[in-house]
């Protein structure tokens, strides 16, 4: 009348049942959140945003796969890696210097820390970084908006360790704009992307619903870019009030990296606080930053350095942000 | 803030209880043998009191208590002692056991005894009719009732405070309790009041049993200050703590007891056990068991013989399907499981739930990746990513520090863990490998 039970009983200590959401379907859900994001900026810049995306990709998932643990690849998080790195580089980026860039990311950024969840500093901005620093030239020449879809920009074929020939039809982004030549542009622009800009940074608004969706989901945090808006706006407000040669509030967040850094790169889980009070105070710092890079720095942009700085601190802040533990007083140790 | 009826952080974890809900309590007819542990409680296990050979009576004790942390086991049905040795015990230890072969067409009819009567009885006397009953907390921890119906002299009991939130997934025999017997519980509420001098009682039920709420409404009589307060639908609301917290919006002080603040808490079905000690005279020896679970072919809720192995409650229940993996006595979320069918179901038995293999967490197991859902879900609000990386190096001390003591062993944090981390089941052996360094050095 009864089946036989199993041979073998699972036998292990409570609890014995889970939740369904799992690791890799987070990362596959945020790397899947990233595909409107690219789609707009195929629209803006045509297959070579693609390309470029595709090639920080490969390199991220080349070094993953042979420095990396093994089947590694499969829980999403390189794939996530290079096409956050793919969507910060100009679109006319050489794309060997995409492929070093990802592969940097993910070997300087992830495996040498020892993988998923031990790494310090967020692996695509950290191969940005090296970017940043390598070719300095190539990754500040920003192709224009526009042309037919099919056409290449820039030099994206050239052979390693050449000088790529620059495009002569190079735009400045609206934060060069504003830092070298006191221009300023249009917010609406800014909120659909048609501007100068990295691949997948220009387009605020596609970015603000796909990271709407991942909040909704709670496959990130809403606490940390609600932090760094709020603090942008609020302290750029104060200084635009002081001096308004400054730019204004929506300038500064519509602008730049700001809107892909704080709904993609800060709320990175591995690299930003676990704590609830953690997370503001990790976004307060990251406003803060962006805005005195930018204005008082060398660089017109500053959401990379801005993030990677506030990397460093979250185990400071970890630690500052303990939760209260039920029936003690804040603070008070055992 | 007073959070009226729940508390912070938490899970909601699918509670399954539509499987055996709706389903009526219903009896099984005793098995061919019984095997009583000594130790089925907390405190000190019952000292043996028969000899293999030996006849008793259903309700006759085979072992006595052995101070007064420690209540007497009795046997669950006449027969005859065949043995007296190590057995499978539910926590997966062997322990002392009586093995009783069931007279097989006794009637099963308990010797005639004296049922006293509660009104004129003092505490002393209450609480000495109770342990004689071997009455243990039902909810599964089965500690001795009798204990916390005389809280130590120099703190006051103003509220007693009944649980029914029954909030571990699958469990629905404290939802049939009240449902079914709601004078019952009443008239055991009755008793402890007069037992502990308190004037004021709330009984805490989750609301996704609006039966059993509407049950105990009606049997509310009109001279006792009874309150029945419908809590939040969460994981882990039956946990102590949280019940005094949605009760009276205070948190108990860590590492300091309930009565601290003047509440005492019982389990709704230690409550109905009482009662049934002064209405009929009968200890302890039968109780409520929800067998349930997509691994089992048709559930129940069913009064089932203490010592009744798991094979023949499941063999009763139509047995389990091919995919059936795991057998948990408890609750999904703080049970045990069972690597022997022959381990009898205990006292404080509250459930037997049978997973199938896709339910279980057999699964890969990632790194840490900081998403900090554990610190959301954790009702006491520790750091459970934290504790779980110092516990994979051992770094017990440090865990001590950020107050591992105050973990319950809920569950929550590794229910939400994406990566499958085993942080409650870390967190267990972590508290082991500190009571034994402590045993140690003592």
């Amino acid at each position: 009348m009864s089946a036989p039970l199993a041979p073998k009983l699972i036998v292990t200590a409570s609890p014995h049942v889970r939740s369904q959401d799992s690791t890799p379907v987070i990362m596959w859900n945020v790397a899947g959140s990233l595909l409107p994001i690219l789609a707009s900026a195929a629209w803006f810049f045509g297959v070579s945003a693609l390309l470029v995306v595709a090639a920080a990709a490969f390199g991220a998932l080349l070094v993953e796969r042979t420095l990396g643990r093994s089947g590694s690849l499969g829980d999403g998080s390189a794939v996530i890696t290079g096409m956050l790195l793919g969507l910060t580089l100009p679109p006319g980026l050489p794309l060997w210097m995409a492929f070093l860039g990802g592969a940097f990311g993910i070997g300087f950024g992830k495996v040498i820390w020892g993988g998923l969840g031990q790494n310090v500093f967020n692996p695509a901005l950290l191969g940005r970084a090296f970017l940043q620093a390598a070719f300095p030239v190539a990754i500040t020449t920003w192709p224009n908006v526009g042309g037919s879809f099919w056409q290449l920009k820039g030099d994206l074929f050239a052979f390693p360790f050449t000088r790529p020939i620059t495009d002569a039809v190079t735009s400045a982004t609206p934060l060069g704009l504003l830092k070298f030549e006191g221009k300023s542009t249009a917010v609406m622009n800014l909120v659909i992307g048609n501007t100068g800009g990295s691949v997948g940074e220009t387009a605020a608004l596609v970015i603000l619903v796909c990271g709407g969706y991942l909040a909704w989901k709670r496959y990130l945090n809403w606490r940390i870019p609600v932090s760094i808006l709020l603090t942008v706006a609020l302290f750029s407000t104060v200084i635009h009030l002081f001096d308004p040669r400054r730019p204004d509030a929506l300038f500064m967040i519509f602008s730049g990296g700001l809107m892909l850094g704080a709904v993609y790169m800060a709320t990175d889980m591995v690299t930003s606080p676990v704590t609830n009070r953690g997370r503001w105070v990790f976004g307060a710092g990251i406003g803060v930053l962006v805005v005195v890079i930018r204005l008082w720095g060398g660089l017109p942009e500053g959401v990379m350095y801005a993030i990677l700085i506030m990397n460093a601190l979250v185990p400071f802040i970890n630690r500052a942000t303990q939760p209260r533990v039920f029936g003690t007083k804040l603070g008070s140790s055992s | 803030m007073r959070l009226s009826s729940g508390f912070r952080h938490g899970i909601h974890p699918r509670e399954e209880k539509e499987l055996t809900s709706q389903l009526p309590i219903r009896r099984m007819p005793f098995p061919e043998e019984i095997v009583l542990p000594l130790r089925q409680h907390a405190g000190n296990p019952a000292t043996l009191c028969v000899k293999v050979g030996d006849h008793v009576e259903r309700g006759d004790p085979v072992g006595l208590a052995d101070g007064y942390v420690s209540v007497p086991i009795h046997a669950s049905a006449s027969g005859t002692v065949t043995d007296i040795g190590w057995w499978p015990h539910p926590d997966g230890s062997m322990a002392m056991s009586v093995r009783i072969a069931v007279d097989r067409f006794a009637p099963q009819v308990p010797r005639p005894r004296l049922v006293p009567r509660w009104e004129g009885l003092t505490t002393e006397e209450v609480v000495r009719a109770v342990q004689d009953a071997g009455v243990v907390g039902l909810g599964g921890a089965a500690f001795p009732t009798h204990v916390k119906l005389a809280p130590p002299r120099d703190h006051v009991v103003h509220t007693l405070i009944i649980n029914g939130a029954e909030c571990e997934p699958y469990l629905t025999s404290d939802h049939r309790t009240m449902a079914e017997y709601p004078a019952r519980v009443v008239f055991g509420i009755r008793v402890m009041m007069h037992a502990m001098q308190v004037a004021k009682c709330v009984v805490g039920v989750e609301k996704n049993k609006p039966d059993a709420i509407a049950a105990l409404q009606q049997a509310l009589p009109k001279d006792l200050d009874i309150t029945i307060l419908p809590l939040t639908v969460k994981y882990p609301q039956g946990a102590e703590k949280m019940l005094i917290q949605a009760v009276t919006g205070i948190e108990v002080p860590s590492g300091k007891l309930p009565v601290s603040l003047g509440v005492v808490v019982q389990n709704v079905g230690s409550v109905a056990a009482i009662a049934e000690v002064f209405e009929t005279g009968l200890p302890l020896i039968e109780r409520i068991v929800t067998v349930s679970g997509h691994g089992l072919r048709r559930p129940a809720n069913l009064i089932v013989p203490v010592g009744t192995k798991l094979r023949d409650l499941l063999a009763f229940c139509d047995g389990v399907t091919p995919d059936a993996a795991e057998v948990i006595i408890g609750g999904p979320m703080m049970g045990q499981a069972q690597a022997n069918l022959d381990a009898p179901v205990l006292k404080g038995t509250t459930g037997v739930v049978v997973l199938e293999k896709h339910e279980t967490r057999l699964e890969k197991v990632y790194p840490c990746i900081h998403c900090g859902r554990c610190l959301d879900a954790c009702p006491v609000f520790l750091n459970p990513s934290l504790l779980g990386d110092l516990a994979r190096v051992t770094l017990y001390d440090d865990m001590v520090d950020l107050h591992l003591a105050d973990c319950m062993l809920c569950g929550s944090c590794a229910y939400v863990c994406p990566s499958n981390i085993p942080l409650a089941q870390l967190f267990q052996a972590s508290k082991v490998a500190l009571r034994r360094a402590k045993a140690g050095t003592a």
